[in-house]
């Protein structure tokens, strides 16, 4: 059985600079962090880091019925627009969507912490559920975003939901690149999902991972800089439209690019620590998956959290993989790290680096930390021919993801 | 004692906001799945808020099944009320 192309047709996003794709390529073509102190987190016995990403406050009403929204937590809205901005995007109608032929993965950390802390607040004091309404399970379950966008859109393949953290979007794009390469659905709908949670940040403040520079939030993702002290969350949704080629040919879709391949291992080491050698086994699985050689490289948007540990591993693994010519960035100075939706997002941006020919900077990139800097961290803005990128994600668990994604023209 | 009257003012006034109602649809002839599309995880919900409105337990599932019309639910709920206060 020969294997179909994957190709991208639609994207959408709902990310720290608001509702849409053209906020999110706004506030990065300028420069901008989305990054601020949040109000109500000072209170927080032990929180040091007050910081976050969250998505710009707006009134979902006007954008979803009361139906739906009641089974949605913040992650579940973000899903269901990104998800319909993207199905637009594409051009994929009511009829293609209920064919049987789209499916979704979607995936996210949890479910949404938002609904868990309401449910726990009701619950614990009284350990009593009769006040407890019929939604707030749906926004816990675990498959909550992928769920409610087939409820949303009528789409009625599969559904998937990969929970892996920071690269539940990054498998679900594998995921769908699998099922669409081997004739199980002629599209996908894959990304992820998270929101912006005290919890989701304590966590990486209990292992001493988030960044605490309360006093100048705009600066404080900074991924490959040699002061940076750790991770900033965010929150949001990105979802791309992956559909063969042969699909998107017969409906004359337009193309962003093409998935040429998928990496994936886990490292077996450390629940929680880097992998050098796994990040740059991630890579090599993902060229020889593309059967292309590294030398097509011609640029890398990292994963780079901004943290010690995490940049130096991928900076040494990348440039094992594609030497120290090819340029890296990571856009998690802009957004901060969008956990279960960092994948899709940022691939999303770089489709727009493939459409633009220009490759967008590391924010807050002062001082590269000489372990990371034998690559090229580039620091301006730049035109530049660019074909063939690879897009790493890496997440808590000892999960390596990386993607070959190749401009389409 | 409350009135019967305010008792359906503060029913659908309750359940104009829990399910985004206008409450001028809400006469005491409008079918609660049909003419105001609750359904049942909205019935669940419907109970919740009700409860906590009126401060007291719906238990009589029988009965809460049987409702069809905003005038049912109005009846139900006053003859607790009476029951409450007798």
């Amino acid at each position: 059985m020969s294997l179909k192309r994957v190709v991208i047709t639609g994207c959408g996003a709902v990310s720290p600079f608001g509702l849409g794709k053209k906020a999110l390529f706004d506030g990065i073509w300028a420069g901008h962090s989305a990054v601020q102190v949040m109000p109500g987190w000072g209170h927080i016995k032990g929180l040091k880091s007050l910081l976050a990403a969250p998505v710009p406050d707006f009134d979902s009403k006007e954008l979803l019925p009361r139906s739906l929204r009641r089974t949605m937590g913040p992650m579940g809205i973000y899903a269901a627009l990104a998800a319909k901005e993207a199905v637009n995007d594409a051009g994929l109608d009511e009829t293609k969507l209920a064919s049987g032929s789209v499916g979704v993965a979607i995936g996210s950390t949890t479910g949404s912490p938002t609904a868990y802390e309401d449910f726990y607040r009701s619950f614990l004091p009284t350990e009593a559920i009769d006040q407890v309404k019929s939604g707030e399970f749906f926004k816990i379950m675990g498959h909550s975003c992928a769920a409610n966008v087939c409820l949303f859109l009528g789409i009625n393949g599969e559904q998937w939901s990969p929970v892996s953290a920071c690269t539940s979007a990054s498998q679900a794009i594998g995921l769908g690149y699998l099922l669409i390469q081997a004739g199980r659905q002629q599209a996908m709908l894959c990304g992820g999902a998270d929101e912006v949670h005290p919890s989701v940040t304590g966590v990486f403040d209990v292992v001493r991972a988030a960044s605490c520079r309360n006093d100048d939030p705009a600066v404080s993702s900074r991924p490959f800089d040699r002061d940076r002290d750790g991770v900033v969350c965010g929150g949001g949704s990105g979802v791309l439209v992956l559909e063969s080629y042969d699909s998107a040919m017969t409906r004359g879709a337009a193309i962003y690019g093409e998935i040429l391949g998928f990496g994936h291992v886990n490292d077996s080491k450390h629940i929680a620590n880097p992998h050098e050698e796994s990040m740059t086994r991630a890579m090599e699985n993902a060229l020889n998956d593309a059967g292309i050689d590294r030398a097509e490289v011609d640029y890398v948007n990292a994963h780079a959290t901004s943290t010690e540990l995490g940049d130096v591993a991928e900076a040494r693994a990348i440039l094992s993989v594609v030497g120290k010519n090819t340029p890296v960035s990571s856009v998690k100075g802009h957004i901060g790290h969008t956990l279960g939706a960092a994948g899709s997002l940022e691939t999303i941006i770089v489709l727009e680096m493939l459409a633009r020919q220009e490759l967008v900077p590391t924010l807050n990139l002062d001082n590269p930390d000489p372990r990371c800097g034998e690559i090229d961290l580039f620091r301006q803005l730049k035109k530049q021919k660019i074909s063939t990128v690879i897009k790493n994600n890496f997440a808590l668990g000892g999960v390596n993801v990386a993607l070959v994604i190749r401009r389409f023209a | 004692m409350m009135s019967d009257d305010e008792l359906r003012r503060r029913v659908v006034e309750a359940l104009a906001e829990e399910f985004e109602l206008n409450p001028e649809q809400m006469g005491p002839e409008a079918t609660l799945y049909d003419d105001l599309g609750l359904d049942s995880l909205d019935a669940v919900d419907m109970v919740v808020v009700l409860e906590k409105t009126f401060g007291m337990k719906l238990t009589d599932e029988e009965t809460l099944r049987s409702i069809r019309t905003m005038n049912d639910l109005f009846e139900f709920l006053i003859r607790l009320k009476n029951e409450k206060n007798a």
